[in-house]
């Protein structure tokens, strides 16, 4: 039995079922219920047609679903116009659901369960154990989700950017248990950057690749964080490096620049770069300046700090650094950075102290304790 | 989504605006008190932002080694003024104001006289895993 072939077929056949009118949450449970049915079945009996296979049986479970009396009239209906058995159609209906799944009436964490459970097609115990989560309550969550979503007109265009802001939120999750939400959402990415002809589309995945072909090397093998000048770049992967640039490439010539596509291109210059030393501030500084235009995001200006101090020095960083909110989180470990780069490790030791306190995740607040303990440890 | 804890304290806590000890109120105002939070629990988990939750016996000990081959040394319950926690619940939610938001409405929970007890309540954040992007 193939998990990834089911997985990969799930999303269509859902699309087909809500093309023909079936309600989303039941035809949902009826996919669900045609999957489970598979992997008892095929093992014996293979079909030919994977695929109308599973549209057959989900649209049989979805009728006998609805059977209900208040449905019997509906079902009736649906049961006339029912297609007779045969291929189905190969074309991809599977990006009406990704606008569905990541529509503006969700939550940003429903629209994300919904979207790896509808359009990824991972098992609800998979998506929970993911997020470290009950499994009961993250079926609450897609349930509901599945509820509010219902009554939700198939056919209308979605919003693109809410669809890519969905699936970033998956990439950002990073990994846990025995699924990959990054290699997932880079998947789901993917797919949609071929059916969709948007270069934020394509922005998206090639800043995916750019990061993730970086990942093996951010961490070292006790869990703890390498900075980037300090990653060993033979170990990153330079086939998504150069996959993600090429995409990126493309995008950017059709002169639509967007968030994803800035970021991208930051990352591209990261990657880019043979050593740390080599890395070409400037104009990475110049790409931040477009995304503050683009965004106005703090974060983007944090960032760009921490560029500025690279390529004009410490003391202009610190300057940049100055018009940033200061309650941001990070803010105090890049002036920690710029302080111990302007030559004042006193003052670094102590913000590195500060932003360890402050730190959201163990392997960063790890690294920054460790940042002050050498800066003290060496000026005793 | 992020995880927060949420922390209810026998003592270490400031004093409630109700400040009657349990064993003195009445067994019904006992069992609307337990009522309250299974049904908020309860809510929680409806709306997906259960993740566990665990009440606590009084007893605690502290323990310490004390160097190689002699047996840890132990000292507890704990002394007077120190700490010491009650139960917790773990929610998963979409922002630092929602976890706020909940603990609130826990700390609401009926005391002595049927009013809430307005205990204080503990917020602390879960570390986190890393997220894939960091620079």
């Amino acid at each position: 039995m193939n998990e990834a072939l089911l997985r990969g077929l799930a999303p269509s056949v859902l699309a087909i079922l809500v093309r023909r009118g079936a309600d989303f949450a039941a035809a949902e449970d009826a996919v669900q219920d045609a999957l489970v049915e598979a992997v008892r079945a095929w093992p014996r009996d293979p079909p030919r047609d994977a695929k109308g296979w599973l549209v057959t049986v989900a649209w049989r479970r979805y009728l006998d679903a609805t059977r209900a009396e208040a449905a019997r009239r509906r079902r009736e209906d649906l049961a006339d116009e029912e297609p007779a058995p045969g291929p189905a159609p190969a074309e991809d209906d599977t990006l009406q659901l990704y606008f569905l799944c990541a529509h503006p009436s969700l939550t940003p964490s429903s629209a994300v369960a919904l979207t790896l459970r509808a359009v990824g097609g991972l098992t609800t115990r998979q998506i929970a154990q993911a997020y470290l989560v009950p499994e009961a309550t993250m079926a609450q969550r897609i349930s509901r989700a599945k509820r509010t979503v219902s009554g939700v007109r198939f056919d209308r265009p979605g919003d693109v950017a809410t669809v890519l802001r969905t699936l970033y939120l998956v990439f950002n999750e990073g990994y846990s248990g025995d699924v990959d939400l990054a290699a997932e959402a880079i998947r789901l990415t993917r797919r949609l950057a071929a059916a969709i002809d948007h270069p934020e589309a394509a922005g998206l995945l090639a800043l995916m690749l750019l990061h993730h072909a970086r990942r093996s090397a951010r961490t070292a093998p006790d869990g703890s964080l390498v900075p980037l000048a300090e990653q060993d770049r033979t170990r990153w992967d330079t086939d998504a490096i150069a996959e993600g640039v090429r995409i990126l490439q493309a995008a950017l010539a059709r002169d639509r620049l967007g968030e994803f596509q800035a970021q991208a291109a930051v990352a591209a210059l990261h990657a880019d770069a043979p050593t740390a030393e080599e890395t070409d501030w400037v104009q990475i500084v110049e790409w931040y300046d477009e995304l503050a235009r683009l965004t106005d995001s703090p974060i983007v200006r944090l960032n760009r700090a921490v560029a500025v101090g690279e390529a004009d020095g410490p003391r202009a960083g610190l300057a940049a650094l100055a018009e940033v909110d200061a309650t941001l989180p990070r803010h105090t470990a890049v002036a920690a950075h710029l302080h111990e780069r302007g030559g004042d490790p006193a003052t670094a030791a102590q913000l590195y102290a500060e932003a360890a306190r402050k730190a959201s995740t163990l392997a960063e607040r790890d690294h920054l304790v460790r940042q002050a303990a050498r800066l003290n440890s060496r000026s005793h | 989504m992020a995880k927060y804890l949420l922390l209810k304290h026998y003592r270490g806590a400031p004093a409630p605006v109700n400040d009657v000890p349990m064993d003195r109120w009445a067994p019904e105002e006992v069992s609307a008190h337990v009522q309250y939070m299974e049904d908020f629990a309860a809510r929680l988990e409806q709306t997906g932002e259960f993740v566990d939750s665990q009440a606590l016996a009084p007893e605690g000990t502290f323990v310490r080694y004390d160097g190689e081959g002699r047996p840890p040394v132990t000292d507890g319950p704990f002394a007077e003024t120190k700490d010491l926690i009650a139960g917790w619940m773990v929610i998963d939610v979409d922002s630092y104001e929602r976890a706020v938001e909940l603990a609130g409405e826990l700390s609401a929970a009926p005391g002595a006289g049927g009013r809430p007890i307005h205990e204080w309540l503990e917020v602390r954040p879960f570390l986190a895993s890393p997220p894939t992007i960091t620079e």
